[in-house]
């Protein structure tokens, strides 16, 4: 149903009922039942749209996603049960006796068209001048039901104002249909709290607290409700008009850094089924569109490994050797600012825990406009740095004042999955068809350690396998580096490795179990966090927590729709192309290395590091002033 | 508001909070409790609230604004809510609207410039054998007439 | 205000010591005299009541609740309030005994915000009924503990309906849940719960005095017993009348002295609206059910106006999740301004006519699947004089 182990706040009795792993050929426990005169058997409990979505027979839906708990509000999968005096709502009744179910009567396609009828009705605006045109599930609907006029009229003018106050997120309420589906997705999937129905009755609205501009409450930018939302009415901050006039004007010397997860889903925004990736066509569409550099975020992945991995081994000794009981552990990673945001407005009396590494996009931010504009001579001022992301929290973050670190805004812009495939497509391009070609020099390949970044768990994988080898001098204890223990979906997990046999530098480690934990989620970030509060992660060493279901693979700018199914196979194509990379240890890729040489001489955490590649954050709290 | 209205306002919903549990069944008994003292549930209070219940501010917000009885805004000291539904229109409300906006100068979703009356509609009171009813703050009267208005008025004053 | 006529079943001596004869009966025998006696619910829907209680009875669980629901928010309804005036008492001890019968500990009362003023009232009932050892810890002696909580709603009609006022209950916007599953199986705080109204309840102890027979044999074959009727509009005697159900409009009109009357609404904004012609029919589940109420129009009224009255309630009552009701009470509330206008054609008029029916089968609970009714009734019995005013 969802990711991990995610507890829903919803009562009880508004959670589906559910039967663990059924299957229509179980034994036992199983009721006849109908469905448009045919006879099936399906496990007791079921509700009668897993039974008609088990027989591939379509009911549509609105309100109903997989991720989230059942809402039964939009009633356009209403259904007709013979014997009973109203429609039921296929996605919440569930099957416990024998009955005949009717899909498409007359009375069903009746009501279906009328409900269909009344959102759009109240549904401002036109199909093309949309984000999400082609991709909005209202408009597929009307175009299932031949909807060819408004029964019920049409709303002429805007009724509210679109708040773009945010960095990240832009809200048209006018476009709302009310299914709640981001309400769930943020009070319940994610546990941040920012939008819920405010009012009743006709005057029901979706809003933040207070009616508040977006940016003035606690939101952390995960963009998880633009992901789920049916139709326009959430979108992305798109910074594409802007970056397309740097790339028009020939003084600007534009860069693009393109994340691990883009490339792993761009393709479904081009037709293709999730788990295709399109690393190698994606550089030459970037070159084709007229970006003057493609860099791999990886590289700085890597970078992200030596600088988080050896404050992870300087944390260690501290407490054990220097007994600094000043110095917090677990280290948490920083990645994600989604969960920066999150803990700074939950937990900011445990922003100390946080490793202070920048992220993968803001270190290359201050790289390319230090080093790589010295190398190439070129006046940093004229660079325009552009990061490709499959998140819509990076835009916030490239805009937190503190990252100006090369003395310039390090990153001028993110730029998500969704909002490239669009600038791609304007191009005349169609993706997938296009030749490969390899990232651009001075950063070259990457580590896979660098690209497994995008999967919850990666970081974490990619940082042991660095960690333990540095430590050790022998690679991890793990069938061709694959650290079983990090993958997989499960909300929080936790493992540990045990070092053995160390180096003489780091003796004080010898016989450490080193353990670590994973969560992705916020909702299961506060679950970890407030095991920490308690004093309950006294024994871990290290957490990895990701701010999106799934990791950044499943991030508030990947391609829409998302389901647990999409997000397992993005992982999977991550996986599998990263098992097929040359090198797959961060501390091995040798551009990391010659930058170590040539211009952070004193290595990972020396000055130069300090300056340009750590950060600090703000304890913001979470009273909405 | 000031400093110390604050923490006035927050020792009062910690007592609250005690009084009734820190469960989110004890919300609505909260905010009831608060919005009868103060005349308003105001953002600070909701956010106070949502501190102690362990559940998001715009949850409490979500809640305030679901119900009629409960506000975010500041009321005047005498809030006038006349019964509009059916019974008290056939008991002819409309000569009580009129008479009450003539005499307050206000008219029905508006507030005196003093702050002391507001004035409003609210659904059936459960008067419907006495109507035209009316609460002024959680007082009901009931066979209201237009000379009854101006009496219970200048009462008022 | 008491009852006006002869009262059948709500007169004091009717109610004897019912209270202590039900807890001296085995819990399961309260509940089939209760399923024996025929009483259905009063709140309008009609659910048996024992058929209720033995559901919860039977149902194992850690926990179980009763909720009296006195949110009496039907527009022309106030039978509630005026059984919660006069017999406090037995409302009180029906909810005990429910709680005795099917094995809970703890009853709540939820009553409508705008009953404030009555708090103290039943407060003190509770506290009397302490006093005496009938609420509390081993009431009467036995192994039974048993209290009751009152809690206030805050102006919400939606929360009536039983599923929005147990999330009500639990501190949420009171908007009703997915059924099933039903609240006798998983209700407040997830526990199986018997949400009855006021009348439901209090009746319960003459049913155990007097008997399951003599209650039965009020009333009509499918509706036994008695019903609380409030009277309202253009009568002489506005009030709430005790009748038996079977009752004939003709009868009930001139009981409360309605003259020259040209449609009566049955059942609150929600119900249906008859005409004045049609005398002959009765007050029962089988021909007009009602949760009490009755509003009668003479013919100086204008029906149009009471329509537009009725839908403006819903648009604003509505608790606005699901899309029939949140959206088809506005285009309902829509049409009647347009035929006010002399705007909405009659081909228009009859889509809004099949909109309502979908109203009626797609929405989520009681409210949205009955709002439509009045619109429904008025145009569909009064639709040629008012197309002919416009």
């Amino acid at each position: 149903m969802t990711d991990g182990n995610y507890v829903s706040r919803t009562p009880v009795s508004q959670q589906p009922l559910k039967i663990e792993q059924s299957s229509p050929h179980d034994i036992g426990g199983l009721v006849e039942i109908e469905i448009n005169r045919k006879k099936f058997k399906v496990p007791f409990g079921m509700t009668i749209l897993e039974a008609c979505k088990l027989f591939d027979i379509h009911v549509p839906t609105l309100c109903h996603h997989e991720d989230l708990c059942i809402a039964g509000v939009c009633r356009i999968c209403s259904v007709e049960v013979e014997g009973m005096r109203t429609l039921q709502a296929a996605c919440s009744f569930p099957i416990t006796q024998s009955m005949k179910i009717h899909t498409s009567s007359e009375k069903v396609r009746k009501s279906r068209r009328h409900i269909l009828d009344l959102l759009l009705s109240e549904h401002y605006g036109e199909c093309y001048s949309c984000v999400r045109n082609n991709n909005c599930e209202l408009q597929k609907l009307a175009k299932e039901y031949g909807v060819d006029f408004y029964r019920f009229g049409h709303v002429k003018e805007p009724y509210y104002d679109i708040d773009k106050s945010s960095y990240s997120i832009v809200r048209d309420m006018n476009k709302c249909i009310l299914c709640r589906r981001c309400v769930r997705t943020c009070i319940d999937l994610q546990e941040v709290g920012v939008l819920e129905a405010l009012n009743r009755g006709y005057d029901t609205k979706i809003t933040t607290f207070l009616d508040k501009p977006i940016s003035e409450v606690i939101c952390i930018n995960c963009g998880q409700c633009i992901n789920r939302c049916p139709t326009g009415a959430l979108r992305t901050n798109d910074p594409s008009d802007i970056i397309w006039e740097a790339i028009d004007n020939p003084k600007k010397h534009v860069v693009i850094q393109t994340a691990p997860s883009p490339r792993a889903a761009i393709g479904e925004e081009f037709g293709l089924p999730a788990g295709n990736s399109l690393t190698r066509e994606l550089n030459t569409a970037l070159k084709m569109i007229g970006f003057d550099r493609v860099f791999d975020t990886n590289f700085t992945a890597d970078l992200t490994i030596m600088e988080e991995g050896t404050e992870l081994l300087n944390r260690l000794k501290a407490a054990i050797v220097d007994k600094d009981e000043s110095v917090k552990l677990p280290q948490f990673t920083s990645c994600s600012p989604g969960w920066v945001k999150y803990c700074e407005h939950f937990y900011p009396d445990f922003l100390s825990h946080l490793s202070t590494a920048k992220s993968p996009q803001q270190m290359f931010g201050a790289v390319i406009k230090t080093f790589y504009a010295q190398e190439e001579n070129i006046d940093p001022a004229d660079i325009v740095t552009v990061a490709l992301m499959p998140c819509s929290a990076k835009k916030f973050e490239c805009n937190r004042p503190e990252m100006v670190d090369s003395g310039f805004k390090d990153v001028d812009f993110g730029l998500t999955t969704r909002e490239l495939a669009q600038m791609i497509k304007e191009a005349g391009i169609n993706l997938p068809d296009l030749p490969k070609s390899n990232f651009d020099e001075p950063f070259g390949e990457a580590s896979g350690a660098g690209l497994i970044f995008g999967a919850t768990g990666g970081v974490m994988e990619a940082a042991l396998r660095s960690v333990y080898e540095i430590v050790t001098g022998r690679t991890v204890p793990f069938d061709n580096l694959v650290i079983s223990p990090c993958r997989g979906m499960e909300g929080v997990r936790e493992a540990s490795v045990k070092l053995e046999n160390v180096k003489n530098e780091w003796k004080f480690l010898e016989g450490v179990e080193l353990k670590f934990m994973i969560a992705h989620g916020t909702a299961n970030a506060k679950k970890v966090m407030e095991k920490l509060k308690k004093g309950e992660l006294k024994d871990v060493h290290f957490v990895e927590i990701m701010g999106c279901p799934g990791g950044c693979l499943g991030g508030g700018g990947q391609p829409i729709p998302t389901s647990p199914e999409i997000r397992q196979k993005r992982a999977e194509s991550i996986y599998k192309e990263e098992a097929e990379l040359p090198i797959r240890k961060s501390h091995e890729n040798p551009h990391v290395a010659y930058l170590y040489s040539k211009f952070l001489t004193e290595g990972p955490c020396g000055h130069l590091s300090h300056k340009l590649l750590h950060t600090t954050y703000t304890k913001r709290g979470n009273y909405i002033a | 508001m000031l400093g110390s209205e604050l923490s006035d306002l927050n020792i009062e919903i910690s007592e609250l909070v005690e009084k009734h549990g820190n469960g989110r069944q004890s919300l609505l008994p909260i905010l009831q409790e608060i919005q009868k003292r103060h005349g308003h549930i105001s953002g600070h209070a909701q956010q106070e609230v949502a501190r102690l219940l362990d559940i998001h501010p715009v949850e409490v917000n979500g809640v305030v604004s679901f119900y009629a009885f409960l506000k975010t805004g500041i009321r005047a000291k005498y809030n006038i809510r006349l019964c509009k539904t059916i019974s008290c229109e056939l008991a002819n409300k409309a000569s009580i609207a009129k008479t009450l906006e003539r005499e307050l100068g206000i008219k029905f979703g508006e507030v005196t410039k003093d702050e002391r009356y507001s004035l409003e509609y609210i659904n059936c009171l459960g008067m419907c054998d006495q109507g035209p009813a009316m609460l002024i703050n959680n007082e009901v009267y009931t066979s209201l007439t237009p000379h009854k208005v101006i009496e219970i008025l200048d009462n008022l004053k | 205000m008491p009852i006006l006529n002869k009262p059948i079943v709500f007169a004091k001596e009717n109610f004897g010591d019912g209270f202590e004869k039900g807890l001296k009966m085995k819990p399961i025998d309260i509940v089939l005299a209760v399923r024996e006696s025929g009483l259905k619910g009063r709140g309008g829907a009609g659910f048996p009541t024992g058929t209720k209680w033995m559901l919860a009875a039977t149902a194992t669980a850690e926990k179980k609740f009763i909720v009296c629901n006195a949110d009496e928010g039907e527009p022309g309804t106030f039978k509630d309030r005026v059984l919660l005036t006069e017999f406090t008492e037995q409302v009180l001890k029906g909810i005990i005994l429910c709680g005795y019968a099917i094995g809970s500990q703890v009853g709540y009362i939820y009553l409508r915000g705008e009953y404030d003023y009555m708090v103290n009232q039943i407060n003190s009932a509770i506290q009397k009924l302490k006093n005496e050892n009938k609420l509390g810890k081993n009431i009467l002696g036995k192994d039974f503990d048993f209290d009751i909580e009152l809690r206030l709603g805050s102006g919400a009609y939606v929360c009536g309906e039983e599923s929005a006022l147990i999330e009500s209950l639990e501190g949420n916007r009171g908007e009703p849940r997915n059924r099933p599953p039903y609240p006798v199986n998983t209700g407040f705080m997830g526990y199986p719960t018997v949400v009855n109204n006021v009348e439901t309840l209090a009746t319960v102890p003459a049913i155990l005095n007097l008997g399951s027979d003599w209650y039965r044999n009020i009333g009509t074959d499918k509706s036994r017993g008695s019903k609380l009727i409030s009277v309202s509009g253009d009568v002489e005697f506005p009030g709430v009348y005790e009748i038996p159900f079977g009752t004939k409009i003709k009868d009930m009109l001139e009981l409360v002295g309605a003259k020259d009357t040209k449609a009566i609404q049955i059942g609150g904004a929600s119900g249906t609206c008859i005409s004045a012609k049609e005398l002959n029919r009765n007050l029962s589940f089988e021909d007009l059910p009602t949760g009490g109420s009755i509003i009668v129009f003479n013919n100086s009224r204008n029906m149009l106006k009471i329509l537009k009255n009725f839908m403006e309630f819903f648009v604003e009552e509505s608790c606005g999740q699901c899309t029939p009701c949140r959206i088809g009470n506005k285009k309902l509330l829509d049409g009647v301004n347009m035929i006010e206008k002399g705007e909405c054609s009659v081909a228009y008029l009859k889509e809004l006519l099949s909109l309502g029916e979908t109203m009626r089968i797609t929405s989520k609970c009681g409210l949205g699947q009955s709002s439509p009714n009045p619109f429904i009734s008025i145009l569909t019995t009064f639709g040629d004089e008012i197309l002919a005013t416009y």
